[in-house]
């Protein structure tokens, strides 16, 4: 149905109008980039609930992040976290300098499970988990992108 | 120094899992022999010494007779599937899968084990009436993989065998793993001595339990009275199985009609109108509603969906109720209610999803009368050791109220959440899943919360200027992220049509909907938004439902999601 046009409305900012229960809005750029009225409630940074990101509030690494895929939850899942939490914690001077072992055995297990965990990402692996790291709590989509498989 | 870190590392796993299953198939609250002595004194001077002994007798050979089930035995000699599992998730679908991979997560060396009725291993749904029928591929049944929209192509599974443990091994492997026994049925469950039986009369015990049994496609009253020969020409679409069966047919057949309006309806009414027009293939949709998604957008904007998915090639047949269906020849003959009839070759049902309640009987729990499915606290806990996650689970929101939803982001974000609560989070559903679908290559959307046309709504277009025209057909959508909180790389849809009909170059006033946002409303509450041919906007809109403000001009709360922005 063609909703009733004002013949002005090519002047207004809005024009707006109800169909039954719904209304409907057509707002021009000009009008939306006034600044919004809208307020919205200031976010704890420490709320228990809300889903964190990769590192927790208290500095923890968050295993579940869905940041890291299957990462934590394969079969090299332990030597996974193992090698991460080494690089976390590390204070070397080169961070993760001191985790080569850890991360040797990582790559030792990942070798096993070829179509889990795809040798030639291997690498890019390793740099996402230093990326990562840096990142403060990331927003899913930038992980995503980020994320090789599993 | 670092080699010894690393073994005590490698062998605390194992300890720790020894210790939780004492802690949890012991006397409630029980952690360990000392505080179970205490216990006991302190009953004692009520007089219930004697009982309680009794029972940390049993639990004491329940302990012994589990602890020899755990010494390793040669592999030749292991049960085939263990007769007991510290996580048993009952369902191989999209939340059991986000359960385990949250279980494992957060507790080290932990063994799942998954118990399917499907043949398959654990996959995801979307994609089964969206990508996979837009692949190139001419072996994608075979295959099932398709391309994300970041153009890296996946698997529909969520992981390929070799993540998972063998079953045999599950008690044995040296982290712990995931395990999935797969075309077994659970069909008895004893809540009180925590066993499930399978079809097969094999039982499995269990320290913890999630219930993520998912849901079967309803089926029409008049379908279901006219016998096999319709049966045979019907498609109930769910599976794998389903898509392939589909799929093949659609090649053979002239003509396919679809009932039902909703998502699956309209997502496979524009799949297979894709095809109707390079094949000369026949789709025809009719449902009850007014419009197609008439139970989920407001009407005008179901109306003008409607029309999209009538581009996509669709012959759309709103208010269509069936009477019955017969067949006639060698073809079917849909008779609806006002008298109008349609010839078809094959019928597929989408027409609502039943929860799978059937162990509500045998384990004793409760099923919602409202909304179907388990009746689950906020943490989607049913009963002390019983979670409750995905389609099946009927949960309490906090913000939103009691619900049910069968949408995929809510079984990851759900299964997520189980698995965090089945060890020891003990958080509440608070992280709103999202849903989305495309229509065609012009109609894309995300939306969360309460999505009910029954709301009233108030939706935000950018309007429409000289300048602007409607969304370019080789312009991907859905190049936002589609499922956040999911567990794997998700896919949208990528468009690659090359032929459908041009739009007209300048829309006309007032008619065009190309895109906004639409606002859901309780009282001047927001409950659900849809985000309209907009992407990468969800943040904000999960923001808003969290937050439950009233406000009183929605256009000030669309400003905030930059719908003019490209």
């Amino acid at each position: 149905m063609t909703p009733p046009v004002s013949a002005f409305s090519e002047l207004l900012l809005v024009v707006s109008y109800m169909v039954g229960k719904d209304r409907i809005i057509f707002a021009t750029k000009e009008d939306h980039e006034t600044p919004s009225s809208a307020e919205l409630v200031a976010d704890d940074p420490d709320d228990p609930y809300e889903e964190q990101g990769l590192i927790l509030p208290n500095g923890d690494i968050n295993w579940n992040c869905p940041c890291l895929g299957g990462m934590a939850s394969g079969p090299c899942g332990e030597q996974f976290k193992s090698a991460f939490s080494c690089f976390h914690y590390s204070t070397e001077e080169i961070k993760g300098s001191d985790c080569v072992d850890q991360f040797r055995a990582m790559q030792e297990c990942m070798q096993k499970y070829p179509d889990l965990y795809p040798q030639e990402d291997e690498n890019e692996e390793k740099e996402k988990s230093s990326k990562d790291l840096e990142a403060t709590p990331m927003e899913a989509s930038a992980a995503k992108e980020e994320k090789g498989s599993s | 120094r670092q080699k010894s870190n690393l073994l005590q590392r490698w062998n605390v796993p194992i300890k720790l899992q020894m210790s939780r299953q004492v802690a949890s198939s012991g006397v409630p609250g029980g952690r360990g022999d000392s505080s179970v002595f205490v216990l006991i004194v302190g009953l004692s001077t009520l007089g219930a010494g004697a009982y309680v002994y009794r029972t940390l007798k049993e639990n004491k050979e329940r302990f012994t007779s589990r602890l020899s089930n755990l010494s390793p035995a040669a592999p030749g000699a292991r049960p085939e599937v263990p007769s007991h599992v510290p996580f048993l998730l009952i369902g191989g679908g999209t939340a059991a899968f986000a359960a385990a991979r949250s279980i494992r997560a957060r507790d080290p060396g932990a063994r799942v084990l998954i118990v399917s009725e499907d043949p398959a291993l654990p996959y995801m749904r979307p994609p089964l009436s969206k990508e996979l029928w837009f692949s190139d591929d001419p072996n994608v049944t075979e295959t099932l993989r398709f391309k994300q929209w970041n153009g890296k192509e996946r698997s529909i599974y969520f992981q390929p065998p070799s993540f998972y443990v063998p079953v045999r091994d599950l008690p044995f492997v040296e982290n712990g793993g995931v395990a999935v026994l797969c075309g077994k049925k659970v069909v008895h469950m004893d809540v009180r001595g925590n066993i499930v039986k399978l079809s097969d009369g094999t039982q499995i015990s269990y320290d913890k339990c999630l219930i993520a049994t998912g849901g079967s496609p309803r089926n029409l009253p008049a379908i279901e009275r006219a016998g096999k020969d319709v049966q045979q020409r019907l498609t109930l679409f769910r599976k794998i199985e389903d898509f392939k069966s589909l799929e093949k047919i659609s090649r053979e057949v002239k003509s396919i009609t679809i009932i039902g309006g909703g998502f699956l309806g309209s997502e496979l009414a524009c799949a297979l109108g894709r095809r109707a027009r390079t094949r000369g293939l026949e789709v025809i949709q009719l449902f009850p509603e007014n419009g197609n998604m008439g139970k989920v957008l407001p009407e005008y904007l179901s109306n003008w969906t409607t029309e999209k998915v009538r581009r996509e090639g669709v012959n759309v047949m709103p208010n269509a109720v069936v009477k019955s269906v017969s067949v006639c020849g060698n073809r079917l003959m849909i008779k609806l209610k006002d008298g109008r009839k349609v010839e078809t070759d094959h019928i597929v049902a989408a027409v609502g999803l039943e929860p799978n309640v059937e162990l509500a009987k045998s384990a004793g729990l409760e099923v919602d009368s409202d909304f179907g499915g388990f009746r689950v606290n906020a943490e989607l806990q049913a009963r002390s050791n019983i979670w409750v996650a995905g389609d099946a689970a009927c949960f309490y929101d906090i913000k939103l109220g009691r619900r049910r939803v069968e949408h995929h982001d809510h079984a990851v974000v759900s299964g997520r959440l189980a698995g965090e609560n089945m060890t020891g989070a003990a958080k509440p559903y608070w992280h709103q899943s999202m849903f989305w679908s495309d229509l065609g290559p012009n109609v894309g959307y995300e939306a969360i919360g309460l999505v009910d046309s029954s709301l009233p709504t108030v939706g935000v277009f950018a309007k429409a200027t000289a300048k602007d025209t409607p969304k370019s057909a080789t312009e991907q959508s859905g190049t936002g992220i589609r499922s956040e909180s999911e567990t794997e790389a998700e896919a949208s849809e990528v468009h690659i049509s090359p032929s459908f009909s041009p739009m007209p170059q300048v829309p006309k006033q007032g008619e065009d909907y190309g895109k906004g946002v639409i606002f859901y409303l309780r009282d001047k509450v927001v409950v659900g938004i849809v985000l309209w041919n907009i992407f990468n906007r969800m943040p904000i809109a999960r923001k808003i439902i969290k937050d439950g403000e009233e406000h009183d001009d929605l256009n000030e709360v669309a400003k905030l999601f930059n719908i003019h922005e490209e």
